[in-house]
């Protein structure tokens, strides 16, 4: 038993400094050639950065909005709703967030609404939206920045990501790419 | 959407091609036979061994093993303890993040140390990056005292009659070195290049394109990522785990994470058949493993793509699936996908809260947990398998009216009473856990985050996640309580080492009796009836002992909504 102690002890002496020290450095500095050296990806916009993989709140009429947060995208933080398929209190906050759209985006039909722009994410951080969601706004921000339809059509299939090597994966539209290039657009 | 079945086909594939030359390599790493890799790892482990004063030749019984590996095991609970209860004052805390409390103290370092990492903190706000590197080691280690445990069942198979079954510090080490350590380098650099961020500097403010403050929490977080999976660990750097867009950039990420936490099971089920060179056994066993997952992944992906009725019943598109506590690039099918691999293996990672899937997927992933051995964790999953084969020795031999016998070992009451005893303390730690809790309505409902037959799906998925030494959580639960922290701090040690003593301890008695050669009248444990038979042990086991809990969270959730 003795034995085992100073065994146990000398060999997680010698694993802390493997698996502490040696492997995290080695992994960094092969990540210092990384996007950004490993910091996060970002993207540049009115001489501020934003990380293109961190949602941002869009909530104004000009701007394309991402999907609902439960934590107000907190990258502080993260988190999601947590609510069950069958929660009475959170089927009336999707009731809410339908309403909500329809009356914010009066041409668009219900069953139009994609669900996405009407549930919350896992992380509170979506960076993404379906291209569905993107274009259902079209008219809204048409209205708004007196830009054509055809234009922020167009605007968006430019910014369309496409599943991995063409098929796997979904196909999405990263929401704070696409207000960069709308606000380049005036 | 078929972007997205393709996507879960190739991930399954994939592994399984990657599996089979690993299982080959495993078993020649803890067969002592030569590798490509020897000209660095031999010199290395020379050094790492003379350090831990080792002799790695030296043979141990299966008891010694035991308690080499219990002895070890303590000495990481004790200095994580003094870790996490000091790191608010330690260096490496950028973020300046506060110590934790005694009882979330024991949970966490507990929770890690026995490869369940139940978290019941928020990485970005609950951990110094010294406490989060702590946590890496002991999801290192963890990993490899599994699969140091799993190796003496496998040599107590190799040899014909003996109570020599190798030494556990080199299983140990090896399984470091030479398995857990290269993987996760590969796969920390790949995510690394994904955009998953490997920096030292702490928590960034950005303006946001609005023109409001937004602080993001970054970290060295490639690193701890990897070894999470590839180590069927589980816990995440960032508090939503795999869901964040930092730990789980893109679509092709999601791929490595996936395929990297179910290699080594995978892997490990080959390298056993080569190890004991009976080919033919992995593949029953794998064949089981596969069908029960099948079984259970397939409802789910479905159930997820189609999404939550009553919000099909508000009237608008639902064609995405159910949405609700999913990431867009990773999309509905994988995360139905996620949602299972996670819990037969017992990594517990989450892509997606669980706690949102639609009422079966949730009561899949629960019995996901319950079985805990189609393909399970590094090294343990196939422990737990050993038991479920050894009770399907049993009865087949009791229905032809034969001693049972395994691999030439006669299985007597000794061997038995073990596998029962472990088989039914499972079941005993999740309801026994669960009912206490559902008596006590001040430490349990208080806790939950939804009402109704869901709420008691919280209570039930969280011991079950304990016990499983899985992880995962339905995550509304506010389980950063004193009654959460010591009674699933509890479990998890029980249900952690009594099912690697178990089948350690009846591989070590089968080892040492007198082998009898095979005939005609020999049960073949090789082939599909066999396989038939134990998947019949599994299912029995696991219906009798869960259907009426199941019955009154997730079923009963299920026709509330249908």
């Amino acid at each position: 038993m003795k034995n085992n102690l100073i065994i146990g002890i000398r060999m997680t002496v010698v694993l802390l400094v493997l698996f502490m020290v040696i492997y995290p450095l080695s992994v960094w500095a092969v990540a210092q050639l990384a996007p950004n050296n490993g910091k996060g990806e970002v993207v540049v916009y009115k001489q501020n950065i934003g990380y293109s993989n961190i949602g941002q709140n869009f909530t104004a009429d000009k701007y394309f909005w991402g999907r609902p947060s439960a934590v107000d995208y907190n990258a502080a933080g993260s988190g999601a709703s947590n609510k069950g398929a069958s929660n009475e209190e959170y089927l009336a906050v999707v009731q809410g967030r339908i309403d909500t759209f329809l009356l914010k985006n009066p041409t668009v039909k219900k069953l139009d609404i994609p669900i996405d722009l009407v549930t919350a994410s896992a992380s509170g951080l979506d960076p993404n939206i379906s291209v569905a969601s993107a274009k259902v706004q079209i008219t809204r921000v048409q209205k708004t920045r007196k830009i054509s339809s055809e234009k922020l059509n167009s605007l968006i299939d430019a910014n369309i990501e496409h599943p991995f090597l063409g098929i796997f994966g979904p196909t999405k539209v990263n929401v704070l790419k696409l207000n960069i290039a709308l606000d380049q657009l005036n | 959407m078929n972007t997205e079945i393709f996507g879960i086909i190739a991930m399954f594939l994939l592994t399984l091609a990657l599996a089979i030359p690993l299982g080959k390599y495993i078993s020649k790493v803890y067969g002592l036979e030569k590798t490509w890799l020897d000209f660095i790892f031999n010199p290395v482990e020379k050094v790492l061994f003379k350090l831990s004063g080792v002799n790695p030749e030296q043979e141990m019984n299966w008891k010694q093993h035991m308690k080499a590996l219990l002895t070890i095991n303590v000495v990481w609970f004790f200095i994580g303890m003094i870790i996490m209860m000091t790191m608010g004052s330690l260096p490496m805390n950028p973020d300046g993040n506060p110590s934790m409390s005694a009882d979330l103290a024991f949970n966490t370092v507990i929770s890690f140390v026995v490869n369940c990492n139940l978290q019941h903190y928020s990485g970005e706000t609950g951990l110094s990056y010294l406490g989060q590197f702590y946590l890496m080691f002991l999801q290192f280690v963890s990993a490899a005292t599994g699969m140091a445990a799993a190796v003496v069942v496998f040599r107590a198979f190799r040899d014909k009659t003996t109570t020599e079954l190798g030494n556990f510090y080199t299983y140990f080490m090896k399984s470091c070195t030479r398995i857990l350590l290269p993987i996760s380098f590969v796969v920390a650099i790949l995510l690394a290049f994904q955009g998953t961020p490997m920096t030292f500097e702490g928590k960034d403010t950005v303006t946001t394109l609005q023109g409001s403050s937004q602080d993001v929490s970054r970290g060295p977080a490639a690193a701890f990522v990897a070894i999470k999976h590839v180590g069927t660990n589980g816990g995440g750097f960032f508090g939503t785990n795999s869901a964040h867009p930092f730990e789980n950039p893109t679509y092709f990420s999601n791929m490595v994470e996936m395929i990297a936490q179910m290699l080594i099971p995978f892997a490990m089920i080959f390298a056993f058949g080569y190890f004991i060179k009976r080919k033919k056994f992995s593949w029953m066993i794998f064949g089981v493993m596969t069908v029960g997952f099948l079984a259970l992944t397939i409802p789910n992906v479905i159930a997820e793509m189609q999404g939550n009725p009553m919000i099909q019943k508000m009237g608008i598109d639902t064609s995405l699936g159910a949405m609700e506590g999913k990431e867009s690039r990773i999309g509905a099918a994988a995360t139905g996908y996620w949602s299972i691999a996670t819990t037969v293996i017992s990594t517990g990672s989450v892509n997606s809260m669980h706690d949102s899937t639609m009422p079966l997927s949730g009561m899949n992933e629960l019995l996901a947990m319950m079985i805990n051995s189609f393909y399970g964790g590094v090294g343990v999953g196939i422990l737990n398998f050993f038991i479920f084969i050894i009770l399907a020795v049993f009865i087949s031999g009791l229905m032809v009216g034969r001693t049972p016998e395994f691999f030439g070992k006669k299985v007597e009451a000794r061997e038995m009473k073990i596998a029962m005893i472990i088989a039914l303390i499972h079941p005993f730690l999740i309801l026994v856990g669960t009912a206490i809790t559902a008596a006590m309505p001040q430490y349990g409902t208080a806790t939950l985050n939804n009402p109704g037959f869901h709420g008691l799906s919280e209570m039930l998925y969280e011991f079950t996640s304990a016990s499983a030494n899985n992880g995962s959580g339905f995550e509304g639960l506010g389980d950063n309580t004193f009654w959460w922290n010591v009674s699933t701090g509890i479990v998890l040690l029980l249900a952690r080492f009594l099912p690697i003593i178990g089948p350690v301890a009846i591989a070590g008695l089968l080892a040492q009796k007198k082998y009898i050669p095979e005939n005609d009248g020999t049960l073949k444990t090789d082939t599909a009836t066999f396989g038939l038979v134990t998947l019949t042990v599994i299912v029995i086991i696991a219906a009798l002992a869960f259907f009426p809990v199941l019955a009154l969270g997730p079923i009963a959730e299920y026709f509330t909504i249908y």
